[in-house]
This record gives C-alpha cells, structure tokens and sequence, in this order.
C-alpha cells in the first residue's frame, strides 16, 4: 500500500504573516520502501512529518492531498485523523526520547498509550516483549524509569513502541541525531529491520544526516526551503547527484579520509530565504552557480531519468 | 605549550558525597603551537570535561596542567585573568554562548572593559575588524544585531572572532560545529584550519570523527575518561588498534560504503587482533608482569597507561570499562 | 558528571517558526526579550488591561495618600465634629465615636500602608535577590547552607514570630514595623531567585564572561540579572501586597505600632469601639475595601505584567 503526497502545501500562522514552510510538495513512496528526507534547518522536512499526522494549531493545511492506501487523509480535521494516527500512521517525533516521563517506569507509560487508543496492555505484552528482544533490549526494561535508560535504548524503546500496532506508515523525525556513533548505528539497524519483518509497511526517515539515510534507505528525498529538489535512489543520490544544492551538500561533508591539507572542501554561501515572502521561481537561486535566467520561473518536480526526479532548469 | 599531565577528575555522588565518579582518570595529553589535537569521544567520555579543566571552569582533582612551561594548576583569581589572555573557549551552542537580551557587540565589550580599558575607541574598532575579517565576517552583517538575527554559523566565528581579539595561544573548540547546518560546517571547519597555519594551537573537542580526521594532526581517543588509543590522525585512523577505537570507526556511517562493508574490510584487522591486548604484550615484553602494573612505562597503575605501539602510535589496554578484565591475558585481570 | 547524550544537532536551529526570520532562528529562551527595548515593553504594558486598570487604582491612592493631607480640613486626631455622624459634605467618611473625621484618617492611614509596603518589600526583596543570586551561582557549599538558611526562615511561622515581637518587643514605628515583617517575608524570593539563578548559570554566555576576567559580583549583575528584569520587578510588586497585608493584620489585632494612623489601626478601632454593632460601617469598610483594592490591584497588575513580559503568554 502506497503513500501518494500531491502539492501539499502547508503554512504556519505567525503575527508577521504565513510561513510558508511547505510550498507545494508531490511524492510517491511504496509498499516496502523507506525513504529517507534529508535537508537543513528549515527545508520543511519536519513539517512534512508533522504533517502526515497531526497538524498543531499553528499549521494550516493550505492545500494539496495526501492519499495513504488509496484512502486520503483528512489532514485538517483533527478529530477524523485521530482514528488513524498510531494505527495507520505513526511519528516518531523529534526529542521522543526526552519526552518520556520521568516520573513513569517504561511499561506504565506504554500501558497508557495503549490505553487511550483502546488497546489491551496483556494482549500485545507477549508480542512487545519479542519486539524489544528483537531491538536488543531485555523485556525487564519495562520496570525501569526512563533516567535508567541510555539514549539508544531509549529511542529503541520509542521505536518499539511506536510500531507496536503495525502501522502503514512510520515517520522518524531525527531519530538518530542525539545519539552516539553507536547507538546511532544500533537504531538506524532496528529500523531496517522492523521494515524487513514486517511491522512497518513504509517509512519516511527525517533527518539532516544523509549519510545515515545512505546507510539505511531506499531512496533520499532532498528538501530545499519548502520545496523539493531531488529525489532518486540513495546510491544514485550520493554518487551522481544531478541538483546544484545536493551537489554541494555532499561536497560539504567530510568523511574519514578527507584531509583540510589534501582536498579543501567548501560550504555553500549566503542562507535559505526567507519564508515569509519567499522569492518567486527557484528558492536556491541566490546560492546557486548555475543561476541563470530561466531560474526566475520555478521549475518543476520533474522525473529526469528512471527513478530520478529534479527541480532544476540547468538539469533537465 | 599545553601539557596535561596524569590528569584526573572525581566527583562525589549520592547522599553525602559517599561514592565517587571517576569523569577523568589519569590523562596525559600535549598540544603544540600549530597543531589541532582533537580529543574524541562519545557522552560521558570527560571529553567536555578535559576541556573545561584546561580552561579553569572546573577545577581538577589531580595530575598538573603546564602551559608554556609554568604549571597552570591551580590559579588565582588574577592569575587566571592572565592566563585568558592566552587560552579562550568557544563552546557547542552559539545561541546559549550569547546573553539573548543584549546585541552581540556587548560580548566584545566586556572584554574590551577586562582587558583593554585603555584602548581608544578608534583602534578598538580597527581591532575588531581585523578580528571579524579574519573569520571572514563583515562588521556591517554582524555589528549592532542581536543573536537571535544571526545564523549559527556567524555567532561561532564570532565567538573565535573575539578569541583572537586577545592574541591567544590555545583554542579550546568544545563540539564548535554539532549544531551548525552542513553546508556552513566546513567553513568554520576551514577556519580552524587556516588558524592552525597561522601558528593557534587547537584542542578540538568532538564525537565526530569524521571532522576530527578532516582538521587535526593527532588525535586522543578517549572513553569513559581514560585515554585507549592516541597518535598521529593517519596512523590512529589508519591503523586502529584498540576495540573501542574500531568500534567507533566501523559505526560512523560513511558515504560510500555501507556498514557491511566496512565491517568486511575490518575482518581481517579484527582477526589479527582477536584476543589480543597490545598494551599487556608491550609490558610484559618489557620483563613484567601483570601484577606489577605499578611500574609500568609511564608509571601509570591499575592498566591506565600507554604503550608506544609504533613512533607516535598509542594504545592502552584493550579492557573497554575500569573493571572489566583485559581480553589478552588470559586469566590475569588489569 | 552525567552521561549525557550529545545534544542534537543542526535540527535545534530552527525549532520555533521554521524560516520565520529569514535565518536560522535560534531557540530564544524566555521569549523575545531585547535588551534596550523598553519601549516595546511600555506599550504593550500600556495596552493591557490588568495592568492599567491595577496601576491607576494603585496610583490612585498613591496619590491620595501623599496630596490628601495637604487638602484636609481636620487633623486625624482632632475631636472635629459629632460623633458617630454618617458620610456628608462635611464628612464624606462620616465620623468615629469620638468624632474624629474618618476619611482624615483614612488619608494618613494611606501613607504608613505604602510606606510599610516600600520599606517592608525592600528589605525582603534585598535579602531575598541576594541570597538568591549567591546560593544560585555558586552552588556546593555555599548553596546548601543558603538553602538551609532559606528552609529554616521559611518554616518558622512567620506571623506568629511577629505577634510575639510586637507583643514583647512593641513596636512603636513604622519602619521598624516593615524590617521585621521584611525580614521573614524573603524565603519564597530566595527560592525563585536561586532556580532562576540556577537556569541562567548553565548557559554559556556565563562561562563566556568567567573567560573573560570577570568576576562573580560582575556577573550577577550584569549578565544574570538583566535576564530577569521583569521577574524581580513583578517578585517586588507581590512583596509590596504582601507587606502591606502582614502590616494590616498586625494592626488589626493591635499589634502594630501606635504611633501613626494606618488602615488596619483603624479597623481596629473600630472593632473596639462596637462600629459593628452599631452599625457604623463608614469606620471600617473605608480601611478594609482601601486594603483590599490596593493589595488586589497589585496582584491583579503582577498577572498583567506576567502576559506583558513573556511575549508567549499574551494572545496572539
């Protein structure tokens, strides 16, 4: 079952006017796949996440539909997507980890949760406890606080929990940003893993690591200033990037190996604009070394060879 | 210039103070003129912790600390004004480095009012610009904003900015660039590098190899406050001897290759190493036993030493936590 | 030192209102607040009901108190006409059992209340701030023995201390009157204080200013309290209520100092004096609505200041 995103367009209300954080954005992502979202602050790839499941009161659903299993979700209508969040589509929402209470031991809080939607603790407990052995994690961790849990055990613990009911759909937002190099590898792993068993139909990975994303997804999708620039196969992403911003993104990443003395990488100049008035026509213009005149026009999410979709004038 | 010598660092934890956490132990460490050391390490390795030491905002529980040749211990209120004027800091969040309710520019001016209070108004400002120009700041884009206006990536060469205002001999970048964006990582990253030239010593505190690999000349490999592994960056990254090190590399996620792969290429170090300790090798080659740990090259006991594996290549014992046993003897714990 | 994941990376840049400001917004603590600028503080204070509505009230009898005296026609003291006479022309408070001019009393009543309110919120708010700041900042030893200090003030009742010393000691001025009622009224600001003292010390700009040659007293006052201009304000508003309430209790049951009028002697008297059973409300509703419309109007005008300081508070 597929999830099909068409010009979604979505705005925040702020006393100077709308954001307009999300300008626009059409993907596919299919049964099985887990694509990754990568960009810096500010693409928009976090209100895409948000997005997908719970609109908060400063976000407006402007425009667009989001189809999920041939069925659109009422994104603006919070009480009609309350049936479907956690069963059909789950987030992982950034800091998860440090939004646990503290005053609750883990098997408590997950009580609850299960709880407010209607679910029986005592009859998901078996197949939690299999999930938790299968993250690398004793099932005894259920009677422990939060406080007595490492970052990595924690997100694996969210992660747990956030698939137990086996949605269609599993959004991380940075689920492995606040974490050592280890555990950072321990999660993204489970991830892979809960979409191999199974328990997850699709996932959408945020994050502003590519190389993660190379690790562990199918495709990468680039965001740039709420619109998107490049969306391929992660290989195809790193080793033959076709946008001017990815380009220079990878560019701008050392990997052990790289030496300042040997091979000085470069940065990229200037900053995002501003999304409150956002320039018309392409959003990387200003920073962009192919700018040229037709740039002034915005172009078009366009699918440039198999697979490969760009957002660029010079490109296609 | 900065030596670090048998450094240690306790706390006391739980109900009146009774136990003790050991954040430091026993680290020997040096940073010459033009050279980035970078201290590596994951939470709650005392990686922050050496560095706040170094920098006098927590006091050390043993070893010495030498800067150009005195000992920098233990100093006084006016000795430590001095000792600013060649060693500063620049910590990991730009935006809590800066008081949210004043302009930037009251950053320079306390230390303006701390250190150059004669200083005329017009060759203060020529200063500044000399200092905003070599971290490639224009004073327009940044005099008279607020920090909340400025980008990450500004605010942190701001920050060296007012570092080099004093002259300094040591730089102390705590984590300087996990929060900034990629794309404006590198070029604080290049700064650091064109410093390095112009003669600053750097101590580069960070969890990202990868960056430590791109600037520094040596690197220190620390966990859970002991040194395990430490040398010249291409021979430590090169070459890794020790578990924990190898652990660290094979867990940084790269661009091109996957992590099976790199733990495909790893297979063959990691059988040669298996149920190895260089360390204890090292010293019992040297005619001693395990138990006699209190003579050991450095004169550093209970397996926190160092041995010299090859010129400018050290490693520790193999033994990943204080009180687990050393992998290589069999039978003999560390 | 505890084992703390690194905190997250780039994501944190943009948190708030993605692309609001063009760059990178930082995560402002606190709000918006910006040094040096009063004057958008002074409007939106201007435009907030509470407080107006508070500060003209309190500003009312402020002004009552010090012009009045100047524009009596009897002395407080003064037999000036009938006794017992209800409110007229002549008497707009009416007269006591002795035929002394109420309202007389009621304005130089005014003036020991707020002096009691100044002096005794001052010396609270002095003792308080101070060992505030000190426990706060330099924690360890120092702290603890502040903290015990603090606990020990606050868990003698405090009332009941100054019935006992205004019982043995007497106390026959004002002044004196507001440093004892100081001097127990400062816990909860030592406590406040410390927290927030607490808070700011973990930030780096503090550390920043320690790597610049500064020193602690420096540094308390000028990088930590600035950060809290708005809260010591709205801390000295409540000790001034407060004071101004303790002083009024205490002449209310007579234990307050006989040598000046104040709104609570006058309840006073006019509880011994049988107003209540003689139906002479003018003597002692005027003293009692004057206590409850002021302290009131404090804490009204404190709430008001709470939504003008901390911009997230007022609506949108």
């Amino acid at each position: 079952m597929a999830l099909a995103v068409n010009d979604l367009k979505v705005w925040y209300r702020t006393r100077r006017g709308d954001v307009k954080a999300l300008d626009g954005v059409t993907f596919e992502v299919a049964d099985g796949e887990i694509m990754g979202i990568a960009g810096e602050s500010g693409c928009g790839k976090t209100t895409l996440g948000k997005a997908l499941i719970r609109l908060d009161t400063r976000m407006r659903h402007v425009g667009g539909t989001v189809v999920l299993d041939d069925d659109e979700l009422p994104l603006a209508d919070d009480n009609a997507m309350r049936r479907r969040r956690y069963r059909e589509v789950s987030l992982i929402p950034q800091y998860a980890m440090s939004a646990m209470n503290p005053t609750r031991k883990i098997g408590r809080m997950i009580r609850d949760l299960l709880g407010s939607h209607n679910v029986r603790y005592s009859e998901v407990l078996p197949e939690l406890e299999r999930r938790l052995k299968l993250v690398g994690l004793e099932p005894d961790v259920l009677g422990r606080y939060p406080i007595e849990l490492s970052g990595g055990m924690k997100q694996r613990v969210v992660l747990v929990l956030s698939t137990l009911l086996d949605p269609s759909l599993l959004i991380g937002d940075e689920v492995t940003s606040a974490l050592d190099v280890s555990s950072q590898k321990a999660v993204a792993r489970a991830l892979v893993e809960f979409r191999d068993h199974g328990f997850v139909k699709s996932m959408i990975v945020i994050t502003h690591d590519i190389s993660v994303l190379f690790q562990v997804a199918d495709t990468i999708l680039v965001m740039y200033a709420g619109h998107l620039a490049e969306k391929a196969p992660a290989r195809t992403i790193i080793d033959e990037p076709l946008h001017p911003y990815t380009k220079m993104l990878i560019g701008a990443l050392p990997q052990v190996g790289d030496r300042y003395e040997e091979q000085r990488l470069e940065g990229i100049e200037g900053r995002p604009p501003s999304l409150l008035e956002p320039p018309a026509g392409c959003r990387f213009r200003d920073r962009c070394p192919l700018a040229h005149d037709r740039c002034a026009e915005a172009p078009p999410f366009r699918e440039v060879a198999e697979g490969h979709h760009v957002a660029c004038w010079a490109v296609s | 210039m900065l030596t670090l010598d048998h450094l240690d660092k306790v706390y006391r934890t739980g109900t009146f103070g009774g136990s003790e956490l050991h954040a430091v132990r026993q680290v020997s460490l040096d940073v010459q003129r033009g050279e980035v050391v970078s201290l590596i390490g994951e939470s709650g390795s005392g990686k922050s912790t050496i560095g706040k030491m170094v920098l006098h905002l927590l006091d050390s529980s043993g070893g010495t600390i030498t800067f150009d040749g005195r000992d920098v211990t233990r100093l006084g209120f006016r000795a430590r004004r001095e000792y600013y004027r060649k060693v500063q800091g620049v910590f990991q969040d730009p935006f809590s480095s800066f008081n949210p309710i004043y302009k930037v520019d009251r950053t320079f001016e306390t230390l303006r009012r701390s250190y150059f209070p004669r200083v005329s108004a017009a060759s203060w400002r020529e200063k500044l610009e000399d200092a905003l120009a070599a971290v490639t700041l224009e004073p327009d884009d940044i005099l008279g904003k607020f920090p909340h206006q400025l980008s990450g990536g500004q605010l942190q060469r701001l920050l060296i900015a007012r570092a080099l205002l004093l002259d300094i001999e040591l730089l102390v970048a705590d984590e300087i660039i996990s929060m900034l964006d990629a794309s404006t990582r590198i070029d604080v990253l290049n700064l650091l590098g064109e410093l390095k030239g112009r003669g600053l010593g750097i101590l580069f505190v960070t969890h990202d190899l990868s960056l430590g690999n791109y600037v520094s000349d040596r690197v220190v490999i620390l966990y859970k406050g002991r040194i395990v592994e430490r040398g010249v960056t291409s021979a430590v990254f090169g070459d890794p001897l020790h578990p924990y090190t190898r652990d660290l590399l094979a867990s940084v996620p790269h661009l091109d290759r996957t992590w099976e792969e790199v733990e495909a290429e790893e297979a063959e170090r990691t059988r040669r190493l298996a149920g190895r300790c260089l360390y204890h090798e090292a010293v019992a080659a040297q005619g001693r036993s395990l138990g006699e740990e209190a003579d050991a090259p450095d004169g550093v006991p209970n397996g926190l030493g160092l041995v010299e594996y090859s010129p400018g290549h050290f490693v520790g014992c193999f033994r990943k936590a204080a009180d687990e046993a050393c992998p290589g003897s069999a039978g003999a714990a560390g | 030192m505890t084992a703390t994941q690194p905190t997250a990376g780039p994501g944190t840049e943009a948190t708030e209102q993605p692309g609001a400001t063009g760059a990178t917004s930082g995560a402002v603590p606190g709000g918006r607040k910006l040094g040096g600028d009063a004057r958008e503080t002074l409007y939106f204070a201007l435009r907030n009901p509470k407080v107006v509505i508070g500060m003209v009230v309190v500003l009312g009898f402020v002004v009552l108190g010090l012009v009045g005296p100047a524009f009596l026609r009897y002395a407080p003291m003064d037999y000036a006409g009938p006794p017992m006479a209800p409110p007229s022309a002549e008497f707009p408070f009416g007269t006591t059992t002795f035929g002394q001019d109420v309202f007389a009393q009621f304005v130089a009543g005014l003036r020991s209340t707020f002096l009691v309110g100044l002096l005794g919120g001052g010396v609270a708010a002095v003792i308080g701030m101070t060992i505030g700041f000190v426990a706060g900042y330099r924690g360890g030893l120092v702290d603890e023995l502040l903290n015990m200090l603090t606990n020990v003030v606050l868990v003698i009742p405090g009332f009941v201390v100054l019935i006992i010393i205004n019982a043995y000691l007497g106390v026959r001025s004002v002044p004196m009157q507001a440093l004892y009622i100081g001097v127990f009224s400062w816990p909860w600001v030592a406590r406040a204080v410390r927290s927030q003292t607490l808070s700011l010390r973990s930030r780096d700009f503090i550390d920043l200013a320690r790597l610049s040659g500064v020193g602690v007293g420096t540094i308390l006052r000028r990088e930590v309290a600035p950060n809290m201009y708005s809260y010591l304000f709205m801390t000295f508003v409540l000790l001034f209520g407060g004071s101004i309430l303790t002083a009024a209790s205490l002449d209310f049951i007579g234990l307050g100092p006989t040598n000046a009028m104040s709104l609570g002697l006058m309840m006073n008297q006019a509880v011994q004096w049988s107003a209540l059973h003689l139906g002479l409300w003018w003597w002692f509703v005027p003293p009692g609505l004057g206590i409850t419309l002021i302290v009131g109007s404090l804490y009204i005008m404190n709430v008001g200041l709470d939504e003008v300081f901390n911009p997230k508070l007022r609506e949108m």
